[in-house]
């Protein structure tokens, strides 16, 4: 029929003209960087100068801060983030599970220049005040916390990420752990294992590879995120060892400079950027989605 | 013997004592966050807040009217783009899917959710901007658009495929042509659904900043043309809060409150509905 065949063919243009879309970001972010790939060719993402007068570039710096601040915010938020899911499916009592559950899906709707301006004047100053100094007077030798206690930098906005990763990674796990068959449980507490022993050998490892992926995909948001890390970090493309100091992250020097850079050379490098950063959240989403899914395989096959 | 078992009694309450101190601790920031929001913000919203144009540095008052005027016109025109994209395309993958194509599209989809949102705005930058030759409310709506498209589309996909069969079947026997019967009685029993996911992608991207950074930009004026810069709220906080003027942070905080609440109430109202909906079927 005629209509009927109208209407598939518009429902099918719109699908379709998603398809292109997703295509068009990948090519024109490719094409764009195409100058500076020619100029720089490999030295590009491990090269440290970034110089907009002399039209040098390259993207080690940004490279590093991103790859830094999102493991430091793991590091931060995976244990904090397990703790959670083991309480909420494991101990936590039914009328508590419901509404903290909810209060962490809310969470991860609040946006991140929200994170950002409560990060600028509340989790900067007690940084600056209290957790650096005492940082640097105790652990002062390590290489990590080397440098003036300026508050924003590296640990600021690994902390903020933290924060904002936590509601995440939790609410995946706790969906993991609760999809864990409760014959494991029975079979570990028949045993005489302790409910702590139960939950490390029966539950967790039936579960770690979907909790690979919470991490995963907490580590994909990580890297993308922007505003917050933008406002926290510092901006200063440097690369140093210690956490106190200023960095930039690939997506922050893309939100500082893209309005600014004149010249082919100097856009075409924050192209480059984008598609290395691009690149790098498509991989990591990709191994989530293979994790979960060999989960769900192996959920569908008990 | 029993000092052994009293040591496996130790380490299982130490343990379980970490978790319930994990929940706590992470539930720490977030209350804070929560509290000195509503305790700065809420001291400064007043009528002139929303009334009033922002002032020139130096001169206290003012307010975000430019900005909430131009943040409701970016999410007219991003749903203009992003709305007919994933609602034709939910309707695809529920109905026509499960070939090829609708794998692409899935795939795609899935990509898309993932795309750092500042990427995002680069494209639309590159699409819109450059060819045009300057920033706009158009380029700024395009890359929030684009941004909404995965989650309608899924909702809407999902929302398609819950309609019971019996309801199609019997349309179909009553001799009604397939697409009439998608249009006037699936898609109809399925609306609500879809309208929840549409009001979560707005809610997602009514926060977003970064993609407007180098697309709507950003305007100290009031402007409703969608071809020049426009202001918008995230915007509008994310400028005062980098400044050093104490009564623009003032302002900064009271948009946070505005947006903060704007964004929960569209997440909290769709993600009960929802809720409800998948226990309705369930039952």
């Amino acid at each position: 029929m005629k209509g009927d065949r109208i209407f598939e063919g518009s429902t099918r243009f719109f699908a379709i003209l998603l398809i292109l879309i997703v295509g068009a970001i990948s090519f024109l972010l490719f094409k764009e960087s195409l100058p500076a790939m020619r100029k720089f060719g490999w030295q590009f993402p491990f090269s440290s100068v970034w110089d907009p007068v002399a039209e040098d570039f390259g993207a080690w710096p940004f490279i590093y801060g991103t790859v830094v601040s999102s493991v430091l915010a793991l590091l931060i938020a995976v244990p904090l983030s397990f703790g959670v899911a083991i309480f909420l499916s494991e101990l936590a009592p039914p009328y508590l599970r419901t509404p903290v559950a909810f209060i962490t899906e809310l969470l991860a709707a609040v946006p991140s220049i929200i994170y950002g301006l409560w990060g600028l004047f509340f989790l900067v100053p007690w940084l600056r005040n209290s957790v650096e100094p005492f940082l640097i007077k105790y652990f002062g030798f390590l290489p990590f916390f080397k440098g003036p206690p300026y508050g924003i930098g590296m640990l600021a906005a690994g902390m903020i990420l933290s924060i904002m990763i936590i509601p995440i990674i939790s609410s995946i796990s706790r969906e993991v752990l609760q999809a864990v068959p409760n014959h494991q449980r029975e079979a570990a507490l028949a045993l005489g294992a302790t409910r702590w022993e139960t939950t490390r050998m029966a539950v967790l490892r039936f579960g770690k590879t979907g909790l690979l992926g919470a991490v995963f995909l907490g580590l994909g948001r990580a890297l993308g995120e922007t505003m917050a890390v933008t406002m926290l970090i510092g901006n200063r493309p440097e690369v140093s060892l210690s956490l106190l100091a200023p960095g930039h992250t690939m997506a922050s020097v893309i939100a500082n400079e893209f309005t600014e850079a004149s010249g082919e050379i100097y856009l075409s490098s924050l192209m480059g950027i984008g598609l290395t950063l691009f690149a790098l959240t498509l991989a990591v989403n990709s191994g989530a989605r293979f994790l979960v899914w060999k989960v769900g395989g192996k959920a569908g096959r008990e | 013997m029993i000092s052994r078992d009293g040591r496996r009694h130790w380490v299982n309450r130490i343990m379980l004592g970490l978790t319930m101190a994990a929940a706590v601790i992470s539930m720490l920031p977030l209350f804070l966050i929560f509290f000195h929001i509503l305790s700065h913000g809420l001291g400064s919203i007043n009528w002139d807040f929303f009334t009033r144009m922002p002032q020139p540095v130096g001169e206290t008052g003012g307010g975000f009217a430019n900005a909430i005027v131009g943040s409701l016109i970016l999410l007219v025109l991003a749903c203009a783009f992003g709305l007919p994209i994933g609602i034709f395309g939910g309707i695809y993958l529920s109905e026509y899917g499960g070939r090829k194509v609708a794998g692409v599209v899935r795939f795609a989809s899935d990509l898309l959710n993932g795309t750092p949102s500042i990427v995002v705005g680069m494209f639309a930058y590159t699409i819109m901007v450059r060819p045009m030759r300057h920033f706009s409310a158009l380029a700024g709506g395009v890359a929030l658009g684009i941004i909404m498209i995965p989650t309608i589309l899924s909702t809407t996909e999902t929302m398609m495929r819950m309609v019971p069969r019996a309801l199609r079947e019997g349309a179909l026997a009553l001799g009604l042509p397939y697409w009439k019967t998608l249009v006037y009685v699936v898609l109809k029993a399925a609306r609500g659904g879809i309208l929840t996911g549409v009001l979560l992608a707005i809610a997602r991207i009514a926060g977003e900043t970064a993609p407007l950074l180098f697309t709507a930009l950003g305007n100290q004026f009031w402007s409703t043309d969608i071809r020049q810069p426009i202001a918008a709220l995230p915007l509008q906080i994310f400028t005062y809060a980098i400044s050093p003027y104490d009564d623009w942070h003032n302002q900064a905080w009271a948009g946070a409150t505005i947006l903060i609440g704007l964004v929960l109430m569209l997440s909290i109202v769709s993600r009960l509905f929802i809720r409800n909906r998948l226990a309705g079927k369930r039952s």
